[in-house]
């Protein structure tokens, strides 16, 4: 567990990032679930939980934000999102160990620590989600995923108008474990997005699949496109080249999946 | 019989919402107790060269900080098993030399938990660091001697006791010339299987509490499985008289044999001797997996042999078993590995088993739910299954032509099978999971395929000569029971079906019988809750106690009674003359008789001491669905039939069975053991170490049923349900994946990444 | 620094650091019914309800409980006494770590689902781990409870 000399818990969002910049090694308490198991000092805490960041809310335009204090409970049973894009982002999330870890760990942290294991992050990044941060700005979720960390506040996660289908595959063997990848596919006016994460690294858009799958090739040879231009790692979990071999048949399997939906 | 066969609820349960102070954490603290943190080495093996505490000793808070220095120069073991153990004594509660990354190093005691952790971040250590060696195979051939030192006591040394290259033990088992019946079978198949070291994953971590009583003596207030050789345990290692050790269990927060062994108690009770303060040590859970015991990792080469027509003729296994760092209950496990299984196919002509346990510098092993027959089950049935598939025989079919009967004797058996209903479980298993030997495999789509596996077990209830239990049972002045009982009920309900042999043997209801137990000042011994043994042991011993109070009643009611002995009759509410019923004494009069006036209180007390083991005898069946495109087996439902001889208690029987096989499939299928190069191991946390959710697998998977056979030497009949559960599971998912596949799996657990691969090799050799 | 927690409908004066979890601050004011199981989020044996919705205590910093509503075991034990009794008449609480949190998932369930299928419980009580019963008894304690209240 981290010691703390001091512990804000502000009310608005606009004093937390204050508190950010005033002190370079202040830290964000969100979720608190990853954080707690560090054995660190922390000069200064902030405490995100007041600031009212937990909403979900549609716009006219389609347009959903979600906050970034918003539970990974509220992204599983939220109606907003449960019907947005057949459901893929609220499948995702509430396959995430169990409902008393889901109440507390956050949408926002999910994203910002970029964690490779990330079950949140391949979904939304199918749906070419866009997330708000309070010192640079919107900035939609691909580019995030390739900059370094910085120090800032993610604020919302913007999810755009979408009127497709979507599916979440996880692979895990437990179902309380991490997975051992991921693959979230989302097809909206013809257009195919395809992000497979937990490779282990972070989740990632296969491109040449993507440009396949637009062009109608068959399930296979996109799946089989997938596995070739994405790289895998070695963990606990898996070795690389099993990760290679998931990917292609999960890929296949969330598109035959997809066009069941279609 | 109105107790027996009746799911009494358990004793226990209501506590539990009212948030009642229960465990040991719950017991509240004595001004002054000081918090214990362990500093422990990051090496696998080293030898301290420096250690400086100057630091840690100024953290404001910190009362002791402890190193090999000022801890006793006496060497013990861990193994809380019966006097003379065969494990070497071969650890000191700290020292010099470290032997896994894991090992104690240093305690901290300070006025709270975070300083005690501060304060054990101070020390500075410097380490010679020792070539290390993690696999049995090769720490036999290594030169490295792990355990060099020349004062360490063997109570009972076992054959093979060779330390000097590492080897504890070397058991063996000859029955017949397996070499000659293996040379003359006719289909010979040999393979090797590998078992992981399996975490007990208690919830409750392991931890204790301990302090000074007013008149001088050790209180460890405990979570334990055995509290009398706990107790032996402490005193030993701490060189006090043992009279001057009193251990108090707490309920456990489960144990399945991982709180059979002495871990923290030494500990914390040396922190008290040092400054006469109370010391709670509580393990987290990081220390819970890498710093306690595990399941002892084996790999087992089977060799069976048998003719063409499905006779088997000889067994013969090689076992390693890796017990780590130190040899806690290594030769006995290695020994149970074949005590417990081959009783299964003690048809066979021939039989040898020969199984060596070595030191290695990983986290020792100990005990855990099947003690060796786990893996030893495991390993033999894995290759039944595969002898039967080279034979073109159906498995079952295999079993039931080549396993155990009812009056089967001599072979390895301790004594006489004389109650067995295997043949039942295995054929209401079979109609149970709808087993057809023609089509045991089903194509469900092109990427699934289902089939169906089997396995069979034997477990010993009881270890013959060992076990003993000693109850006293006391008629109170209202009239109701107290038994008192050195069992240690670790949540499987014991207390709950003890109270109900007893209540059976006196004719009352359980809930006249309140069950004391756990106290080594004011309860009676018993070797504690280990080997399938406390009803079978304690509840032998509570019948004749209940005899014996009941003549004592008797004799009390005949004596108010002004008859004799011989005319008065007891029927459980009294004493009463039999042939002028209305002439009686009540319970309630006895009871007060017992309290008042000079006659002799009505308590009595008996021990047992288990002489024959009997066999439990049990089925599995599993259904499985593969994915043959990602080697992901799903585990459909899992049947299981037990002779656990008569059932006391359906539901706790039912519960007991149920957990085992849950355990088993943790092991089949999940649970895997992940270290480091430098041997630190990696799956040290639920994150990382998975046992079965909730999830894993469908709600209405396991399906457990009885089939009762009468033991004769049982109370009631009883025998066992506690550890043979585990052992047919993964068995019977492998001989279902090779229905399904045609691959053979030999190393558990059976990930997904490693079905797969064998699914790839299978591809490649067609 | 004080913190002031309604815990099972009393007013309470805490005593703790603020960033202490909501696990050792129940503890150490005598709520024994609360337990440490894996301390990395995973095992489910610490929860209890914060406003009513469950959580694991033992992340929940106890600042963020200031002024808000905790119910344990000991609050509830009125609504929990007949899955008690269900899950006794079972023998399904075992060692009984992991029942005060099974208990308070279970109730939380019942009130937020209404009455689930069997994948269904057992999606919602995915991270209420137990190591002893193999969960099956569980299961038929928590059907035969959902039964009967219904």
């Amino acid at each position: 567990m981290y010691r703390v000399n001091k512990y804000e818990r502000p009310e608005t969002v606009e004093a937390c990032a204050e508190l950010l910049r005033s002190s370079p090694r202040s830290m964000l308490i969100a979720g608190n679930m990853f954080l707690r198991m560090s054995n660190i000092n922390i000069p200064l805490a902030i405490d995100l939980s007041a600031c009212g960041l937990d909403y979900v809310r549609k716009e006219e335009d389609g347009t959903i934000r979600i906050g970034a204090m918003c539970s990974l409970r509220e992204l599983e049973v939220n109606p907003l999102l449960r019907g947005y894009c057949t459901g893929l982002i609220s499948q995702a999330a509430g396959e995430i160990i169990g409902v008393q870890f889901r109440n507390l760990a956050t949408a926002g942290a999910s994203v910002f620590s970029k964690y490779g294991f990330s079950d949140v992050i391949t979904p939304l990044l199918a749906v070419d989600a866009r997330i708000n941060l309070f010192e640079q700005g919107e900035v939609s979720l691909e580019e995030f995923l390739r900059q370094p960390l910085r120090r800032d506040l993610l604020t919302e996660i913007i999810l755009p108008p979408c009127e497709g289908a979507g599916k979440f595959i996880s692979f895990r063997n437990s179902a309380g474990d991490f997975s051992i990848l991921n693959v979230a596919v989302s097809s909206a006016g013809g257009r195919v997005r395809i992000a497979v994460g937990a490779r282990p690294a972070r989740a990632a858009l296969a491109y040449e699949a993507m440009k396949l799958a637009d062009a109608g090739a068959r399930q296979e040879e996109v799946a089989a496109a997938a596995a070739a231009e994405l790289s895998f790692g070695t963990n606990m979990r898996g070795s690389a080249e099993y990760r290679r071999a998931l990917c292609s048949v999960l890929v296949e399997r969330t598109l035959t999946a997809i066009g069941e939906v279609e | 019989m109105k107790n027996i066969g009746v799911s009494v609820p358990k004793v226990d349960t209501a506590a539990l919402a009212t948030g009642a102070p229960v465990y040991v954490d719950d017991y509240p603290k004595l001004p002054g107790t000081l918090y214990v943190k362990v500093l422990r080495s990051p090496y696998a093996h080293a030898r301290i060269s420096a250690i400086d505490t100057t630091r840690a000793k100024a953290v404001p808070g910190v009362a002791a900080v402890l190193t090999y220095k000022d801890a006793p120069d006496i060497r013990y073991s861990s193994c809380g098993g019966s006097y003379p153990e065969s494990s070497p004594y071969d650890r000191k509660i700290l020292e010099q030399t470290v032997r896994y990354v894991g090992d104690e190093v240093a305690l901290v005691a300070a006025e709270t938990e975070k300083a005690a952790e501060r304060a054990s971040r101070l020390i500075k250590v410097e380490y010679e660091l020792l070539p290390a060696v993690f696999e049995p195979e090769e720490s036999e051939e290594s030169g490295i001697v792990i355990h060099d030192e020349s004062d360490i006591f063997v109570p009972a040394q076992p054959a093979g006791y060779a330390p000097e290259k590492n080897q504890i033990s070397c058991f063996k088992v000859n029955v017949g010339d397996v070499e000659a019946e293996l040379a003359k079978a006719e289909v010979v198949h040999t393979a090797m299987y590998e078992t992981q070291a399996q975490a007990h994953a208690m919830m409750e971590t392991l931890r204790s509490y301990t302090y000074l009583a007013p008149d001088g003596r050790l209180t460890v207030i405990a979570t334990t499985q055995a509290p009398y050789h706990l107790r032996r345990q402490v005193a030993y290692s701490l060189g006090l008289p043992i009279g001057k050790v009193r251990v108090i269990k707490m309920r456990v927060g489960g144990g399945f044999g991982g709180k059979k062994v002495a871990v923290t108690e030494p500990l914390a009770g040396l922190v008290t001797l040092k400054t006469g303060r109370p010391a709670c040590l509580i393990l987290d859970r990081q220390e819970n997996f890498s710093a306690t015991t595990t399941r002892h990792a084996m790999r087992m080469q089977v060799t069976l042999g048998a003719d063409r027509d499905g006779t088997l003729k000889a067994i013969r296994i090689d076992n390693y078993s890796n017990t780590g760092a130190y040899g806690e209950e290594g030769p006995a496990v290695t020994m149970v590995a074949a005590n417990n299984i081959l009783p299964s196919y003690n048809r066979a002509n021939a039989i040898s088993y020969c199984g060596r346990t070595i030191y290695t510098n990983i986290v020792p092993g100990g005990a855990l739910r099947g003690y060796g027959a786990t893996q030893g089950g495991f390993a033999l049935e894995c290759a039944i299954s595969e002898l039967a598939a080279k034979l073109g025989m159906d498995s079952y079919e295999f079993r039931l032509k080549n396993m155990a009967r009812l009056g089967d004797v001599g072979g390895v058996l301790h004594s006489e099978i004389k109650s067995c209903a295997l043949e039942r479980c295995m054929e209401m298993g079979r109609r149970m999971i709808g087993w057809d030997s023609k089509s045991r495999c089903k194509v469900v789509d092109q990427d699934h395929v289902r089939a169906l596996g089997v396995a069979l077990t034997t477990h010993r209830t009881s270890i013959p000569n060992a076990d003993k239990a000693t109850v006293t049972i006391r008629l109170e002045r209202d009239g109701s029971y107290l038994l008192l009982t050195g069992a240690a009920d670790l949540g499987t309900g014991s207390d709950t079906v003890l109270a109900q042999i007893a209540a059976e043997a006196l004719d009352t209801s359980a809930e006249r019988v309140c069950v004391r137990s756990g106290d080594t000042d004011y309860g009676t011994y018993d070797t504690g809750a280990f080997a399938s043994s406390t009803t079978y042991v304690a509840g032998n011993a509570i019948l004749k106690a209940a005899e014996k109070l009941k003549a004592m009643m008797v004799q009390s009611g005949a004596a108010k009674l002004k008859c004799s002995e011989e005319e008065a009759v007891f029927d459980g509410t009294k004493v009463f003359v039999e042939k002028s019923p209305e002439q009686f004494v009540s319970l309630e009069q006895l009871g007060s008789i017992s309290e008042g006036g000079a006659a002799d209180q009505l308590i009595a007390s008996a021990t047992y001491s288990s002489m024959l083991a009997p066999l439990t005898f049990m089925s599995g069946f599993a259904e499985i669905e593969l994915d043959i495109r990602t080697g992901k087996i799903k585990l459909l439902r899992f049947v299981s039939v037990a002779d656990c001889g008569k059932v006391i208690n359906p539901a706790l029987a039912r519960v007991q069975a149920e957990g085992g096989i849950m355990m088993g499939i943790g092991m089949a299928l999940f649970e895997e053991v992940h270290r480091s190069e430098t041997g630190r191991l990696e799956t040290d946390s639920f994150m990382q170490y998975k046992i079965p959710c909730r999830e894993d697998v469908p709600p209405d998977c396991i399906q457990v049923e009885f089939v009762e056979s009468e033991e004769p030497s049982g109370p009631y009949g009883a025998k066992s349900i506690g550890e043979a559960s585990v052992h047919t599971v993964a068995p019977a998912i492998a001989d279902a994946v090779y229905q399904a596949a045609g691959i053979h799996l030999r190393t558990l657990p059976f990930t997904p990444e490693r079905v797969l691969r064998a699914l790839r090799e299978r591809k490649h050799e067609n | 620094m004080q913190f002031k927690i309604n815990i099972n409908g009393r007013s309470t004066i805490c005593e703790a650091q603020p960033e202490d979890s909501l696990l050792e601050v129940l503890r150490r004011i005598g709520i024994y019914s609360v337990r440490s199981g894996c301390e990395t989020g995973n095992c489910g044996v610490c929860t209890v309800w914060l406003n009513g919705t469950p959580v694991l205590s033992c992340s929940v910093p106890v600042a963020r409980a200031e002024g808000q509503c905790v119910t344990t075991v000991e609050g509830v034990s009125e609504e929990a006494a007949a899955l008690v009794e269900a899950l006794s008449e079972e023998g399904a609480d075992q060692c009984g770590y992991c029942a005060p949190g099974l208990i308070m998932a279970v109730l939380a369930m019942k009130r937020e689902l209404s009455m689930p299928d069997e994948e269904g419980i057992a999606h919602y009580l995915n991270g209420n781990l137990c190591r002893c019963s193999g969960y099956r008894a569980q299961m038929r304690a928590i059907r035969k409870f959902l039964c009967a209240e219904k």
